[in-house]
């Protein structure tokens, strides 16, 4: 957003100073504005509006009040804190699962011939295309108690399992199957980053498969693992119908408490300091993630 | 020894995928399932089988209604956001300008954001700004988030390409627009196109952008949503299956057009 904020006060300058000074503006200013304006006004503006509203007194529904500091002592004493804890706690567990579960399909789409791998990754992306509430509400349908698993298990042992949702692991069992493929996609930008010749190489010289993994394969693919990794923790904050549906309310996370503010609560102060608090972690995971890629080069050699 | 350990290797990768692959789509058959199921509450093994909450669906006129809101939606946010990505790529990939690693970098962080915060922020933004909240604001939400994501996919097709043919011409004396037309459009074609399909079925999809955003319009995600808080029918894995299949439709057809375009 600065870059705009950098090259639109140029334009105008430029412009001013008539059209034969327009023409001087470099074609990629050009080409960049739409999408530099859109975001302007459809994320940053929306998003200062935000943090605004956060230092506004209670129940108020103007961003330019007195400024307060109450909201955010709310957060603390009105116990909201517990929703931004099982927030945090569900990112970071899922993203440690979407690492492990995603890796070994990353190798295996990256040594996959050409026309293979394509088929996989469609078959991966696919159900991205399927809203997120259908796809829970489906493992709803198979999970729970007389659905498919047990009403299968049940018809051909006499056993019964009983429900399986309703719990904290079927709400990581969501996240981890809602976002996998924002962990993949990034993960085997990554490891085409590890030459094949340099893994043979190693190999003749007689590392082992471990060896090879953590001294060479490992840290040459870090950047797509790292840009995988924040992109799900961050995204996963939001996590909202994965709470709903498979935990059906056994943890409130804090895309509920902020909605249920903003709606029920009509308190969109109260609303806006829990979402500056999200901003704050989502703003600090990607300047981390941006400050170590080279994007170029990812997107470059993915094509 | 090693040969006998790598193949043992790659047969459980191979299983490993394959065992994925599968848990990937078993919402969508215990989905299928349950649509087909006769009674009011979903019990497996089921019963008896009906075809009585497909014959509902395509009774209903608020689910027409949401139908049709989500096609408008999809086409208006494809539409719009192939133009603005299209340019968009030619900044990230193309040419070379000041600023350039910075926009590139910034363009990513809608997609690195949570979408249910990002719909309650523009939620905010638009009363504050007396937007009125229909079907409208929602396409504008869509874009924030689709538009940097089809100009990614665009700019990976756009960073393939060799832009001396673009210099070759311009010296043969071609103008701008011709050189967009006849050489720069027809080369990111395959591009342009997957960045359509992906932003049809991104918007198609889509719940919490529409959800905060759409006021009193529905789409089907917010139709579904809704019946699934209020109270289950049948009528939602039914209408679930039906959206599916479109999305899986359009897929299909899209991919087969793209194996098409990049053959030529």
């Amino acid at each position: 957003m600065t870059d705009t904020a950098e090259t639109l006060p140029e334009t105008m300058a430029d412009a001013s100073d008539g059209a034969n000074q327009l023409r001087q503006i470099p074609a990629g200013v050009w080409c960049a504005a739409p999408i530099g304006l859109l975001l302007l006004a459809g994320f940053l503006a929306p998003l200062i509006m935000v943090v605004l509203f956060s230092f506004m007194p209670r129940g108020t529904f103007s961003p330019f009040g007195v400024p307060t500091l109450e909201n955010y002592v709310d957060i603390f004493t009105q116990k909201f804190y517990i929703s931004f804890g099982w927030s945090l706690f569900l990112a970071l567990i899922s993203t440690a699962i979407l690492m492990v579960v995603s890796y070994p399909l990353a190798v295996a789409i990256r040594r996959a011939a050409p026309r293979r791998a394509l088929v996989l990754t469609i078959l991966i992306v696919a159900p991205l295309f399927v809203a997120e509430n259908i796809r829970l509400q489906g493992w709803v349908l198979f999970l729970d108690k007389a659905g498919v698993l047990d009403g299968s298990v049940k018809a051909l042992t006499g056993f019964e399992i009983g429900s399986l949702v309703t719990n904290v692991p079927a709400i990581v069992f969501g996240i981890v199957y809602v976002y996998l493929p924002f962990m993949l996609f990034p993960m085997i930008m990554g490891l085409a980053n590890v030459p094949p010749d340099v893994k043979e190489a190693a190999s003749d010289l007689g590392a082992s498969r471990w060896q090879m993994f953590r001294d060479i394969e490992l840290p040459l693919a870090a950047p797509g693992l790292l840009i995988g990794g924040l992109l799900c923790f961050v995204i996963s904050l939001g996590a909202f119908s994965e709470a709903k549906f498979l935990g059906k309310g056994v943890v409130v996370t804090i895309a509920q408490d902020i909605e249920s503010a903003f709606t029920f609560g009509q308190n969109w102060p109260r609303g806006s300091a829990l979402s500056a608090l999200v901003i704050i972690l989502a703003g600090a995971a990607v300047y981390l993630a941006m400050r170590r890629l080279d994007l170029e080069k990812m997107l470059g050699r993915a094509s | 020894m090693t040969s006998d350990r790598t193949l043992l290797g790659d047969r459980l990768l191979r299983s490993y995928v394959i065992f994925v692959i599968i848990v990937f789509y078993v919402p969508m058959l215990a989905v299928a399932l349950a649509s087909i199921s006769r009674s009011r509450f979903f019990v497996f093994p089921i019963r008896r089988t009906s075809w009585k909450w497909y014959n509902d669906t395509f009774a209903s006129l608020q689910i027409k209604e949401a139908a049709l809101t989500s096609i408008t939606i999809a086409f208006f946010v494809a539409i719009l956001s192939v133009a603005l990505a299209l340019a968009g790529a030619l900044a990230y990939a193309r040419y070379d300008w000041k600023g350039k690693r910075v926009y590139q970098q910034l363009l990513l962080v809608p997609i690195f954001f949570p979408q249910s915060v990002l719909g309650l922020a523009l939620q905010i933004w638009f009363s504050s700004i007396g937007v009125q909240m229909t079907w409208t604001a929602t396409v504008f939400a869509h874009l924030v988030w689709i538009a940097p994501i089809v100009t990614l996919i665009i700019a990976i097709q756009a960073f393939g390409y060799d832009a001396s043919i673009e210099e070759a011409a311009m010296d043969l004396g071609a103008s701008r627009w011709q050189v967009f037309r006849d050489i720069t459009l027809p080369l990111l074609g395959p591009g342009i196109f997957s960045g359509f399909l992906f932003a049809v079925l991104l918007s198609w999809g889509n719940f919490p952008l529409s959800y905060f955003t759409s006021g009193a319009s529905v789409t089907i995600p917010e139709w579904l949503y809704g019946k699934m808080i209020g109270g289950y029918t049948p009528m939602v894995p039914a209408v679930g299956f039906l959206s599916v299949i479109a999305g899986a439709i359009v897929l299909i057809v899209g991919l087969t057009i793209n194996n098409r375009l990049q053959r030529r």
